[in-house]
């Protein structure tokens, strides 16, 4: 076990050693969800507006749990960049011949898209507090809120890692990206779930993204709705996604990484 | 050979190789008409807001995949013409009488021809989900032109850029950047419906307003000459300067060979 630890904590050590001293790794990562946030929650304000909307706290407080859902899982994927890159570049056969216990791998490099989220999540909270965003949520619901994301980053960064680890290469960057980017705006992003119409009420109604969306913003509002159904998905899909990271790990090994 | 055959044989290969890479291709098809498909199904409600111009959003947002393939354009100019410099084809260039200026112009046909294409593919699936044109098949022809028009202008400023710094990483570095000023337009909202001042003023003072709603009005308000005039003076103005800077770079960087 004690092996294990080592492991995971020299490569998240490593990965975010790398990111936090290249500025073309860290800075997409921060500058994305700060400029989602505010092309949405500054340009759409109107949308409150619209006959039906009733989220209590305001469109600033609703947009921004959605990109700090958004933020946790590209700060998932964003590492999967860098798994794929040890990968091509072949520091990871080297990382493979040393480690004694290779599963810490999976895990270290979770725990840096965790480190590297935080960093990303702590400067949106204050960047939306600055501007005046309302929380209705008590302590309790916002430790609740970003508990639910940290399980979104950790199911983003398993995902990437698996892909990154199963196709081996930088150009699996879209692959990475794509199906995250598909499941978060196939959910009610801009209004909600009740106002949207046509294809997109039914392809949301059924997305497990919603269920993170709507128990995240209830959760910001101080009235807690479909929360335990958004832990269980967030949950659900970290756990599944970790064995998917997992069984990538061994294909690499099976392809003699 | 005359200056007009050198054009002629560079476009040619930058036709060929845009056409030869199939992510130049894709992405600019595929990323703009999923993110109409998901914004116009998700902002569908915003036409309910008092004083919104047209009762279907998604023609309203058409004209944001004329724009976003502009950019991709860009991209695609800046990262083929870095990696011209990097691979050293230019210093070969530069020992033959090629004129500069031809380079450009040719580098920019490859542009011009994705550009068109991707117009017309993006006019076609407005058609087919039931967008009509309210300023009829004449107002389509000018869409088109239009379009090109400023998918020419951000790939002559990617090619300035592609020559200032001679590489392809920082030439994707500027793709955030324009992407930023996609966002900070009035792309998901008339401006006269930004609430916030702040957002709406930098909508106001962003030229990427002024080519969205010079495509927009030949879809949704018919033929409003000002937002043509200003639209197609955007898209001369950007084109001009930049390839006047990029013509004044690859003076520096063939001088530099």
């Amino acid at each position: 076990m004690r092996n294990f630890f080592s492991v995971a904590f020299a490569v998240a050590w490593r990965v975010l050693h790398n990111v936090f001293t290249t500025p073309s790794l860290l800075i997409p990562g921060l500058i994305f969800p700060l400029f989602f946030f505010t092309a949405f929650a500054g340009g759409l304000s109107r949308v409150d507006n619209i006959p039906g909307f009733d989220f209590p706290d305001g469109y600033t407080a609703f947009q921004f749990v959605f990109v700090l859902l958004q933020s946790a899982a590209f700060g998932g994927v964003f590492t999967g960049f860098g798994v794929a890159r040890d990968f091509e570049y072949g520091f990871a056969r080297r990382l493979m011949l040393g480690a004694p216990r290779r599963t810490g791998i999976v895990l270290g490099y979770a725990m840096a898209a965790t480190g590297r989220w935080l960093v990303t999540a702590t400067i949106l909270t204050v960047v939306a507090l600055a501007v005046g965003m309302n929380v209705g949520g008590s302590g309790i619901d916002l430790v609740a809120l970003y508990t639910l994301a940290l399980f979104v980053n950790l199911a983003g960064a398993f995902w990437a890692s698996g892909v990154a680890m199963r196709l081996r290469t930088v150009q699996a960057g879209p692959v990475m990206q794509l199906p995250v980017f598909l499941a978060l705006f196939f959910a009610p992003v801009y209004v909600p779930l009740s106002l949207l119409e046509g294809w997109l009420h039914g392809v949301a109604s059924v997305n497990p993204t919603t269920f993170l969306l709507e128990g995240g913003r209830s959760l910001i509002s101080g009235s807690p709705e479909h929360v335990s159904v958004g832990f269980l998905v967030a949950i659900g899909l970290a756990t599944l996604l970790s064995v998917w990271s997992w069984r990538g790990l061994k294909s690499a090994e099976r392809a003699g990484v | 050979m005359n200056t007009l055959g050198q054009v002629g044989q560079i476009a040619r290969r930058s036709i060929l190789r845009t056409a030869r890479q199939p992510a130049n291709i894709i992405f600019p098809f595929v990323f703009p008409t999923a993110l109409l498909a998901v914004t116009s199904a998700g902002l569908h409600s915003a036409t309910k807001l008092p004083g919104f111009p047209t009762n279907s959003f998604v023609a309203f947002f058409l004209a944001f995949p004329f724009i976003q393939g502009a950019l991709f354009a860009t991209m695609n100019a800046g990262t083929d013409l870095a990696r011209d410099i990097q691979s050293g084809f230019l210093n070969r260039l530069a020992l033959t009488p090629l004129r500069g200026g031809a380079l450009i112009v040719g580098q920019l046909a490859g542009v011009a021809t994705l550009g068109f294409v991707q117009s017309c593919y993006y006019l076609a699936v407005g058609l087919v989900i039931g967008v009509r044109l309210a300023s009829g098949w004449t107002g389509a022809a000018v869409l088109i032109i239009l379009a090109t028009s400023i998918a020419v202008a951000f790939g002559a400023l990617g090619a300035f850029f592609a020559l200032r710094t001679g590489s392809g990483e920082a030439v994707q570095g500027l793709f955030p950047l324009l992407f930023v000023g996609l966002f900070l337009s009035s792309m998901n909202l008339p401006r006269n419906l930004i609430e916030q001042d702040w957002f709406r003023t930098v909508a106001t003072f962003n030229p990427i307003s002024y080519l969205i709603e010079g495509l927009r009005s030949l879809i949704i308000a018919g033929w409003d000459w000002q937002a043509l005039a200003l639209a197609f003076g955007f898209a001369a103005a950007i084109a001009i300067g930049s390839l006047g800077a990029a013509t004044w770079a690859m003076t520096l960087r063939l001088t530099r060979t």
